[in-house]
């Protein structure tokens, strides 16, 4: 097939087939980063320009570091720097930079849609890098990426989601590329913070945690986003911790060859034993090292020449 | 619709001699195969490279290491290409620093192909010299470019493709010269 996609807003209207040419085209990336001069001419006179809303450091130098590789020029635009904070609105930032002409806009925002607005506004190409509640396409692909490459398959393997489930756009994505690709999904996390609706999806809800580790194969820990919990969704981060997080009595109940992962940043303690996190079993960091992978395949698959003339 | 004329221009039993008198050459000219590392393009340069390998094997009875390079993200013509294809996997699982390598490609027509292969093999390396070989060249180059080891030279026009078919039964393997619409075939 050949990629005809102008913008990655989110995974949910992703074709299968689409999600599997991004894993291959990821595997190609890859072995480009273990090479000894770890950059490709690729993208040379493209320009990608990273517009964070929302403090990042992970994804927004993992998109920084996938554009460079490809010899991309990379601009970095973040909230607390720019004149986001004299009160410019949105658009006008978007319409700002696009006067500069970048080929391809990388944004993230704590509004779901935030992305989507500019893609109707704008002519460079859009990447969504976590909009508010809503997605977080190239985690959904790289979480795909990391366990296919653990593993072998994802197709018929238990994957544990843990945490909250709620304000989880990674959730949201992992659902599309995990969740399309044949993994039996169970979210699980206090009941305030597990949407009902969720089971609209095919994943199972639970919010005892034995049971979503109980026999599984990849367990996936979020983050308790602190700065999201307005109101009370639990009585408190110590209860929480004791009920829901992940510990060497309860990661025995999973397979004997399980593997826990994590979006990161880990609140050690909180989510995630110390013990756990630095396991051989822990595949945090392959993750983060997939996710370069994945972002040059996004970046090189957007780049393509004839969308800029559409 | 007509149906487009083609022309044979080898067959297998051809395709055969003229690869194991590109394996004698390389041989002679680099005075044995100790040295040698092969490295085809993707695609149509990697069954050549097998063959000549392994006829480097019962020649020398010496294994050379073999890889491959996929040279689209080397590419000068990204930014016009139409929408993004496939990417190929580049194999090279050995150092070319100091060593002689073989560039094996089926044809050889503008030559963009081969100055993108070897700006993909310099990030690899720094290898000792760089040879060309190829089973056909078929002229139209565009850079100023030519092979070491060629298996034929065929005249063409820019509205004819050369068609290589080098895998599974040799007695099966060809080469022909069809006509295409646009200039396509490198």
């Amino acid at each position: 097939m050949e990629w005809r996609r102008r913008h990655v807003l989110g995974l949910s209207d992703f074709r299968p087939e689409e999600i599997e040419f991004v894993i291959d085209t990821a595997r190609s990336m890859e072995e480009v980063l273990t090479r000894d001069i770890k950059k490709v001419p690729a993208l040379r006179g493209k320009t990608v320009v990273n517009l964070f809303f929302e403090a990042s450091t992970r994804t927004r130098t993992s998109f920084e570091m996938a554009g460079k590789r490809l010899s991309a020029d990379v601009v970095n635009f973040s909230s607390s720097t720019s004149s986001i904070t004299k009160g410019e609105t949105l658009l006008d930032t978007a319409r700002n930079i696009e006067a500069m002409k970048p080929n391809i806009l990388v944004i993230r925002h704590p509004a779901s849609g935030a992305p989507h607005f500019l893609s109707r506004h704008l002519s460079c190409s859009i990447v969504n890098a976590g909009d508010g509640a809503n997605e977080h396409p190239s985690q959904g692909l790289l979480d795909l990426y990391t366990i296919l490459k653990a593993k072998g398959k994802v197709a018929g393997l238990k994957i544990a989601i843990v945490g909250d489930i709620l304000h989880s756009r990674v959730v949201r994505s992992d659902l599309h590329s995990l969740g399309r690709m044949g993994a039996k999904l169970w979210l699980c996390g206090p009941a305030t913070l597990v949407p009902r609706e969720m089971a609209r999806t095919g994943a199972t809800l639970t919010s005892d945690i034995r049971e979503a580790v109980r026999d599984a194969d990849v367990i996936i820990m979020l983050r308790i986003q602190l700065e999201r919990q307005k109101t009370s969704y639990f009585p408190s981060l110590r209860e929480y911790s004791r009920m829901y997080g992940l510990n060497r009595p309860l990661f025995s109940l999973a397979k004997d060859d399980a593997v826990i992962m994590h979006p990161g940043p880990i609140n050690r303690g909180v989510e995630l034993s110390d013990e756990l996190a630095d396991c051989h079993q822990s595949l945090v960091l392959d993750q983060v090292a997939s996710g370069v992978a994945v972002r040059m395949a996004l970046l090189y698959l957007l780049a393509g020449g004839s969308h800029a003339a559409h | 619709m007509k149906i487009p004329p083609v022309k044979t221009i080898l067959d297998g039993k051809g395709v055969e001699r003229v690869l194991s008198r590109l394996t004698h050459e390389i041989l002679e000219k680099n005075k044995g195969a100790s040295e040698i590392v092969l490295v085809g393009i993707a695609s149509g340069g990697i069954p050549l490279s097998r063959v000549i390998r392994k006829k480097i094997l019962a020649i020398e009875g010496v294994e050379v290491p073999a890889g491959f390079v996929d040279i689209t993200l080397y590419r000068d013509d990204l930014a016009k290409a139409g929408y993004q294809t496939r990417l190929k996997r580049t194999e090279i699982p050995f150092s070319i620093d100091e060593k002689k390598v073989i560039l094996v490609d089926d044809v050889l027509y503008t030559g963009r192909t081969i100055r993108a292969a070897m700006d993909a093999l310099m990030d690899f390396g720094r290898p000792r010299n760089i040879q060309l070989a190829v089973l056909i060249d078929r002229g139209h180059r565009e850079l100023p470019i030519r092979a070491d080891y060629v298996g034929r030279n065929v005249p063409t026009s820019r509205f004819e493709t050369v068609e290589v078919r080098v895998e599974g039964n040799p007695e099966e393997w060809s080469v022909f010269l069809a006509e295409t619409p646009a200039g396509k075939g490198e």
